[in-house]
C-alpha cells in the first residue's frame, strides 16, 4: 500500500512536468505558425491558390533540410513548416521525456517500450516511407 | 479562388471543427476533410495532411490540460502507443497507392461509425477484479481520483484492446484523423478501463500516433503550408475555447445534432467517393 501511493504521487510529478511540456510545444508552434503566416499572407495574398491535384514537389518544403534553407531566406512558407514540425516534434519530445522518468523509477521495462516507440518514429524519420 | 479568401474560408471552418470537436469529443479531421474536399475543391491527400496537423494540435492542446489532473495512464499510453505507431506508420505509406474515392468511402463510413458512438449511451464496465498475467506484467492496473477518494481499477484483455489498437491506428494513418471512436472500443469495451483515464489516455496517445504519420506526410508533400497554417491556428483557438465553455454546458443536444451533421457529411463523402468525383 506504501509503495502504491508512492507511486502515485511520483507519476503525478512527472504529469505535471508533461503537462507544462505539451503546453509549451504548442504554444511555441502557434506563435512560429502564426508570424510565418503574416508573412506568407503579406507576399501571397493576391496568388491563386491550387491544390487541385496532388502535387508531390509544389511547396519544396518536404523534407526537414529544405524547411531550414528556406528559413534562412526567411520565407513564410517555410517559416509555416518549421512551426508544422514543432508540433509534429511536441508529442515526440513527450516519449523522450517519458522515457527519462521511466529510467529514474528504474521502471527498465517501460524505458524499453519507450525506446521501442522513439525508434519506430526515427525510422520514420529517415525518409525512406513516403515512397 | 484567392490565398487570402481560402485561408479565411478554412481559418472559419477549422476554429469552428475546434470548437465543436472539443465540445463533443469528435476529432477535427471529421470536419476538416469534408470542408476541404468537397467544400473547397482540394485534393482529399492535401486534406488528409492538413487533417492530422489538426489531430497534433488538439491533442497535445487538450492533453496538456488532461494530464495535469493526474488521470492519465502514462503505462497504458506508451504500451499501446507500441502498436498504433507502427500501424499508423502503415497506413500512412499504404494511403497514396489507394485510389482516392476508396479513401472517401472508407472515411464516410469512419464517420458513421463515429457519429453513432457519439450518441449511443456509455456504459461503464470498469471494475477492480483480478485482471490478466499480462496486465499484472506490464503494470497496467492503477488508480484516479474520484470524489470518494483513490478508486483502483484492473485492465483486462490486453491482447485484444492492442490488436483494436492496432486497426485503430491503420485508419488513422490512412485517412488522417485520431480515430477515437475505435480507440474508445478498445480501452473501454476491451480492456474496460475507466472513462475518466480512458478519453485522456486515448487523447494523450493520439498526439504521438499522428506525430508518427504525419512524418510520413510530410516528406511525400502531403502537408501544404498555406493549408496547415490556417488549419493549425483555427483548430487550436476553437479548442481552446471550447474546452473553456464545456465546463458550463451540457452538451448531449449539441452531440445530436452534431451526429446528424456529421452522419450527412459521410453520406456526401461515401456518394462522392463512388461518383469518382473526389
Amino acid at each position: 500500500m506504501i509503495k502504491d501511493s508512492k507511486n502515485f504521487f511520483a507519476d503525478k510529478d512527472v504529469q505535471v512536468i508533461l503537462g507544462t511540456l505539451l503546453r509549451v510545444g504548442v504554444i511555441s508552434s502557434m506563435s512560429v505558425v502564426f508570424v510565418g503566416g503574416l508573412i506568407y499572407l503579406f507576399s501571397n495574398y493576391l496568388g491563386i491558390v491550387d491544390y487541385e491535384k496532388f502535387n508531390p514537389g509544389k511547396s519544396g518544403l518536404s523534407s526537414i533540410n529544405a524547411i531550414f534553407s528556406g528559413l534562412k531566406r526567411v520565407d513564410g512558407s517555410a517559416i509555416i513548416q518549421f512551426g508544422t514540425l514543432l508540433l509534429i516534434f511536441t508529442p515526440i519530445l513527450r516519449v523522450v521525456f517519458s522515457v527519462f522518468s521511466f529510467l529514474i523509477e528504474r521502471d527498465y521495462l517501460y524505458v524499453l517500450i519507450g525506446l521501442f516507440v522513439l525508434c519506430v518514429i526515427l525510422f520514420s524519420l529517415s525518409n525512406k516511407l513516403a515512397g | 479562388m484567392s490565398v487570402l479568401l481560402f485561408t479565411i474560408i478554412v481559418l472559419a471552418g477549422a476554429f469552428l471543427a475546434g470548437l465543436v470537436g472539443s465540445l463533443t469529443g469528435l476529432g477535427g479531421g471529421v470536419i476538416i476533410i469534408p470542408l476541404l474536399t468537397l467544400g473547397l475543391g482540394v485534393d482529399i491527400h492535401y486534406a488528409i495532411g492538413a487533417s492530422i496537423i489538426s489531430v497534433i494540435a488538439t491533442s497535445s492542446g487538450s492533453a496538456a490540460a488532461y494530464v495535469k489532473e493526474g488521470i492519465t495512464n502514462i503505462r497504458i499510453g506508451m504500451f499501446l502507443e507500441i502498436a498504433t505507431t507502427v500501424s499508423a506508420i502503415i497506413g500512412a505509406v499504404v494511403t497514396v497507392f489507394i485510389d482516392p474515392g476508396y479513401i472517401a468511402v472508407i472515411f464516410g463510413l469512419i464517420l458513421l461509425f463515429s457519429a453513432a458512438m457519439m450518441v449511443r449511451k456509455k456504459i461503464d464496465r470498469s471494475d477492480n477484479d483480478t485482471s490478466g498475467k499480462l496486465a499484472l506484467f506490464l503494470k497496467l492496473n492503477g488508480t484516479y481520483p474520484t470524489e470518494d477518494g483513490v478508486k483502483k481499477y484492473a485492465v483486462h484483455n490486453v491482447l485484444g484492446g492492442f490488436l483494436m489498437m492496432f486497426i485503430a491506428g491503420i485508419i488513422s494513418g490512412l485517412l488522417g484523423i485520431g480515430s477515437g471512436a475505435l480507440k474508445v472500443i478498445a480501452m473501454d469495451n476491451i480492456m474496460r478501463i475507466p472513462f475518466k483515464v480512458s478519453t485522456t489516455t486515448s487523447n494523450f496517445m493520439m498526439g504521438v500516433t499522428a506525430a508518427a504519420s504525419a512524418i510520413v506526410y510530410l516528406h511525400r508533400g502531403q502537408i501544404d503550408p498555406g493549408i496547415a497554417m490556417p488549419v493549425t491556428i483555427g483548430v487550436l483557438v476553437g479548442a481552446t475555447i471550447g474546452s473553456k465553455i464545456l465546463v458550463r454546458t451540457k452538451t448531449d443536444k449539441l452531440k445530436v445534432v452534431f451526429a446528424v451533421v456529421v452522419t450527412f457529411l459521410a453520406l456526401q463523402m461515401i456518394y462522392n467517393g463512388l461518383a469518382g468525383r473526389l
